[in-house]
C-alpha cells in the first residue's frame, strides 16, 4: 500500500510539472500572455502596396506595439490593400489624422504598421479609417528611382 | 490436511463418486453423467494435423489421462476444451455447452467454472503469492477484503504454501510454483481442472505432492480432473480412465489395468518406456551409407 | 529430346524471373496481414477503454510507468536540445546580425518539432520497448493464456491501460521537453552569449503562438502517444512467444514506432503549418 501511495504522489507530480510546463509555454514562450487577442478595437487603413506585410505583425507607435494587423485584403474598386489592424483598448488617444506607414525592421526583418499621430484632437474609434497611408518601399522600386535620378543628372 | 499428510498414491477419499467404476461414458449414458463430450473432432495446425476425428468422453468426478508422446496434441487438447483454440471439425460439449461455437461472453462465463493448471505456473510476475491467487476472486466476485484474505489462506492451505503468501512468484521453486498457480486454479471453486504436463520438471518430492495433491483435490471438491502427461507411471496412479493418444488418433482407452493389460505393440512400447518398437528410434530417413555417400551441400 | 530440354530450360527462366515476384507478393500479404491484425488489437483495445476508467488504479501505474519513469531523460535531454540549439542559432544568426532572434529560433523549433519528435523517439526507446518485453513475455510465460483461463481478457486489463498510459503521458512530456528545453535555450543564449535578456523573451513571445505553435506541439504529442503505445503493444501481443521472439519484437517496435513517428511527424507538419 506504501508503494501505492508513492506511485500516486509521483504521477501526481509529473502531472503538475508538466502543467507547469504548459503554463510556461503558453504565458512565457508564446503570444497568450501578451495579446488578449479578441481584445481592442479595429481600425483600418488603406495602402497602395502592402509589400509583405503579414497578419499578425506588430503595429506600433514610437516603437512600441500598440496592437496588431488582423486582416489584409485587397479591394478590387480601388486596387488598393486595405490592412485590418487591431488596437489595445488602453490605447484610446489616437488621433484621426494619424499617418500609418509601414515600415521594415532592420534591413533584412519583417514589416509592420508603424502609426504616426497627427495633431486632430479627435480620437479614431472603432471601424474608422486612417486615410494618410504611405505604402511599403520596395526594393527595386526605390533603386529604379535612384537610377533614374542618377540618369537625369548625367543628362544635365 | 495438507498434502503430505495424504501420502503418495492413489488415496481417495471415500465417497466419491467416481471410485467404482472408472471410465468413459456409455453411449447412452445421461448427460450428467458426462462432463466433456468430444465427437469427431479435427483439427490441423496448417499442413499438419493434429487430430483426425477423435471421439473422448470425461466423466464427471473421475480423474482421466491423456498420455501420449510429445508433439501429439495434449496440450491443444486441452487448449480445445478450454476453447482457447477451435477445432476445424467436430463438437466439443463441456458440461452440456458447445464450447467451439460459444460467444467470448459466454465462454468466459464457462470458464469461470474451469480452472488450468499451466506447464509454467503462468503466475503474474509482479504480484505476490497473495495477489496471484486473490485475482480471480477480486476480477469476478465482489467480496469484501476480509473475505477475501480468508479464502485465499484456505486455498494456499490446501496446497500447504499459507507461508508463502508475501513471497514474489520469482522467489519461488518450479514445484511451489505450480502448487501456487493451483491454489489459483481452485479458487472459484470450478468443476474441472484441467492439468497441462503437471510432472515435467519436477524433482522427486514435488513430483509425489502434485500426484497426491491432483487427487485429494479432485475427490474433496468433488472435482472433475483432466490430466495431460507422458509421466506414465505418476498418471496412472492416480488416473481413474486413461487415454492414449498418438498420430491424431486414440490408440488406446481404459482404466490403468486395462491399459496395462492392453496388448498392442504400440501402447506396450509407450507404456513401458521400450526405446525401439512400432515407433521408431530414428527419424525417417535414407539409408545412412546412401546418405553419407552422396555428395553436395544439405 | 532436344525440344524437351528447350522446355525445360525456358521453364527454369520463367521460374527465376517469377519466384522473386513471388517472394515480393508473400512479404506484401503478409505484411498486410500484420496490419490487420494490429488495426483489431486497436479497435479491441479501444473495446476496453469503459474499464479504465472502472479501475482508475491500472490507469495510474501505467502512467507512472510511461511518464513518470520517462520524466528524467526526458528532462536531460531537452536540456541539451536547447543550449545545443542555441548555441548553433547564435552562431548563424550572429553573421546576420539577428541575434535577437535567437529566442524565436530556439521556441519554435522546440515547440513545433523538435520537442513532439525527440519526446515520441525517447519514449519509443524508453518505455515502447519496455512495453513489448513485458507484453512479449507475458505471452511467452502463458501469463496472458492464464489470464483469459480465469475469464479475463488480457487485452482489456493487461494492454488497454498501458496504452491509455501512453496516450496521457505523451502530451505531458512533450511540453516538459519544450519548456526545459527553452531553459536550455535561455541559459545558453542569454547566460553565455550575452544575448539581451528582454529581446529574447519579447521576440519569442511575438513571433510563438499559442494556438498556432504550442497547442499543434502538443497535438503532434498526442498523436505520436497512440502510435508509439499501440505499435510498442501490438509487436509484444503479436510476438513469437521465445526469447528470440521477443528480442525480436522489441527491437522492431523501436523501428517501427521511430519510422512511423518521423514519417507522422511529416505529414502532421504538412496539415497544421502547411497552408
Amino acid at each position: 500500500m506504501a508503494k501505492q501511495r508513492s506511485i500516486e504522489v509521483l504521477v501526481g507530480a509529473f502531472m503538475a510539472a508538466a502543467l507547469v510546463a504548459l503554463f510556461f509555454l503558453a504565458m512565457k514562450v508564446s503570444n497568450l500572455g501578451t495579446s488578449p487577442t479578441a481584445d481592442g478595437y479595429r481600425v483600418t487603413a488603406r495602402f497602395a502596396n502592402a509589400g509583405s506585410l503579414k497578419v499578425r505583425a506588430p503595429v506600433s507607435m514610437a516603437g512600441v506595439r500598440v496592437g496588431r494587423v488582423e486582416e489584409i485584403r485587397f479591394d478590387k474598386k480601388t486596387y488598393e490593400a486595405v490592412v485590418t489592424m487591431r488596437i489595445e483598448n488602453g490605447v484610446d488617444t489616437i488621433p484621426d489624422d494619424t499617418f500609418a506607414n509601414i515600415f521594415t525592421a532592420g534591413l533584412l526583418g519583417e514589416q509592420y504598421v508603424g502609426l504616426e499621430p497627427g495633431g486632430s484632437e479627435d480620437f479614431v474609434r472603432d471601424g474608422d479609417e486612417l486615410t494618410q497611408t504611405q505604402s511599403a518601399l520596395i526594393l527595386e522600386q526605390m533603386i529604379g528611382q535612384f537610377l533614374f535620378s542618377k540618369a537625369e543628372e548625367g543628362g544635365k | 490436511m495438507t498434502a503430505a499428510a495424504v501420502g503418495s498414491g492413489p488415496a481417495p477419499a471415500s465417497g466419491a463418486p467416481t471410485d467404482q467404476a472408472p471410465g468413459a461414458c456409455a453411449a447412452g449414458a445421461p448427460e450428467s453423467e458426462c462432463l466433456v463430450r468430444i465427437r469427431g473432432l479435427r483439427f490441423s495446425h496448417g499442413p499438419r494435423v493434429i487430430f483426425d476425428d477423435v471421439d473422448l468422453d470425461i466423466r464427471r468426478g473421475s480423474v482421466t489421462a491423456v498420455m501420449g508422446p510429445s508433439g501429439t496434441g495434449k496440450t491443444t487438447l486441452l487448449k480445445l476444451i478450454s476453447g482457447q483454440l477451435r477445432p476445424d471439425a467436430g463438437t466439443i460439449e463441456v458440461d452440456g455447452e458447445p464450447v467451439h461455437a460459444l460467444r467470448q461472453s459466454a465462454l468466459f462465463e464457462l470458464r469461470r467454472r474451469m480452472g488450468m493448471l499451466f506447464q509454467s505456473g503462468a503466475l503474474l510476475t509482479d504480484l505476490s503469492v497473495f495477489d496471484n491467487v486473490a485475482y480471480p476472486l477480486r476480477e469476478h466476485l465482489r467480496l469484501c477484503p476480509a473475505m477475501v484474505r480468508k479464502l485465499v489462506l484456505l486455498k494456499l492451505e490446501a496446497v500447504g504454501l499459507r507461508g508463502a503468501r508475501d513471497l514474489k512468484p520469482n522467489e519461488l521453486s518450479g514445484g511451489m510454483a505450480r502448487r501456487v498457480a493451483l491454489a489459483r486454479a481452485i479458487a472459484l471453486d470450478p468443476m474441472m481442472i484441467l492439468y497441462d504436463e503437471p510432472f515435467t520438471g519436477q524433482d522427486p518430492i514435488s513430483m509425489g505432492v502434485l500426484v497426491s495433491l491432483i487427487r485429494q483435490l479432485n475427490d474433496a471438491s468433488r472435482l472433475t480432473s483432466i490430466v495431460v502427461s507422458h509421466d506414465v507411471r505418476e498418471t496412472a496412479s492416480i488416473a481413474d480412465y486413461i487415454y492414449v493418444i498418438s498420430n491424431g488418433r486414440v490408440m488406446a482407452a481404459g482404466t490403468p489395468t486395462a491399459i496395462a493389460a492392453e496388448r498392442s505393440e504400440w501402447v506396450r512400447q509407450f507404456m513401458d518406456g521400450l526405446p525401439d518398437g512400432p515407433v521408431h528410434f530414428h527419424y525417417p530417413a535414407p539409408d545412412l551409407a546412401a546418405d553419407l555417400l552422396t555428395w553436395g551441400v544439405g | 529430346m532436344a525440344f524437351k530440354a528447350l522446355r525445360r530450360g525456358a521453364r527454369a527462366v520463367v521460374n527465376a524471373v517469377l519466384d522473386p515476384v513471388a517472394e515480393l507478393g508473400r512479404s506484401g500479404l503478409k505484411a498486410l496481414a500484420g496490419l490487420g491484425r494490429a488495426h483489431l488489437l486497436f479497435l479491441h483495445i479501444l473495446a476496453g477503454s469503459a474499464e479504465v476508467l472502472w479501475r482508475p488504479r491500472l490507469l495510474l501505474a501505467q502512467v507512472f510507468n510511461v511518464g513518470v519513469l520517462s520524466v528524467l531523460i526526458v528532462a536531460v535531454s531537452g536540456l541539451f536540445v536547447g543550449m545545443v540549439l542555441a548555441l548553433q542559432g547564435f552562431y548563424v544568426l550572429s553573421q546576420f546580425g539577428a541575434e535577437e532572434s535567437l529566442g524565436v529560433m530556439v521556441a519554435a523549433s522546440l515547440v513545433r518539432e523538435l520537442g513532439p519528435v525527440v519526446t515520441a523517439l525517447l519514449v519509443a526507446g524508453r518505455a515502447g520497448s519496455a512495453l513489448t518485453a513485458e507484453i512479449g513475455l507475458m505471452k511467452a510465460t502463458e501469463q496472458l493464456a492464464g489470464l483469459e483461463m480465469m475469464a479475463v481478457d488480457p487485452v482489456r486489463r493487461i494492454l488497454t491501460p498501458r496504452f491509455y498510459g501512453g496516450l496521457i503521458s505523451m502530451p505531458l512530456l512533450v511540453a516538459l521537453f519544450s519548456a526545459v528545453g527553452v531553459l536550455g535555450g535561455y541559459f545558453v543564449g542569454v547566460g553565455l552569449l550575452g544575448v539581451d535578456d528582454g529581446a529574447f523573451w519579447s521576440q519569442m513571445q511575438s513571433k510563438v503562438d499559442f494556438r498556432e505553435d504550442v497547442v499543434n506541439g502538443v497535438i503532434k504529442g498526442l498523436v505520436f502517444g497512440v502510435v508509439v503505445t499501440w505499435i510498442a503493444l501490438f509487436q509484444g501481443y503479436d510476438a513469437t512467444p521465445t526469447s528470440a521472439g521477443v528480442s525480436r519484437a522489441t527491437t522492431r517496435a523501436v523501428v517501427h514506432a521511430a519510422l512511423a513517428v518521423l514519417a507522422l511527424d511529416f505529414v502532421l507538419t504538412a496539415l497544421m503549418f502547411g497552408n
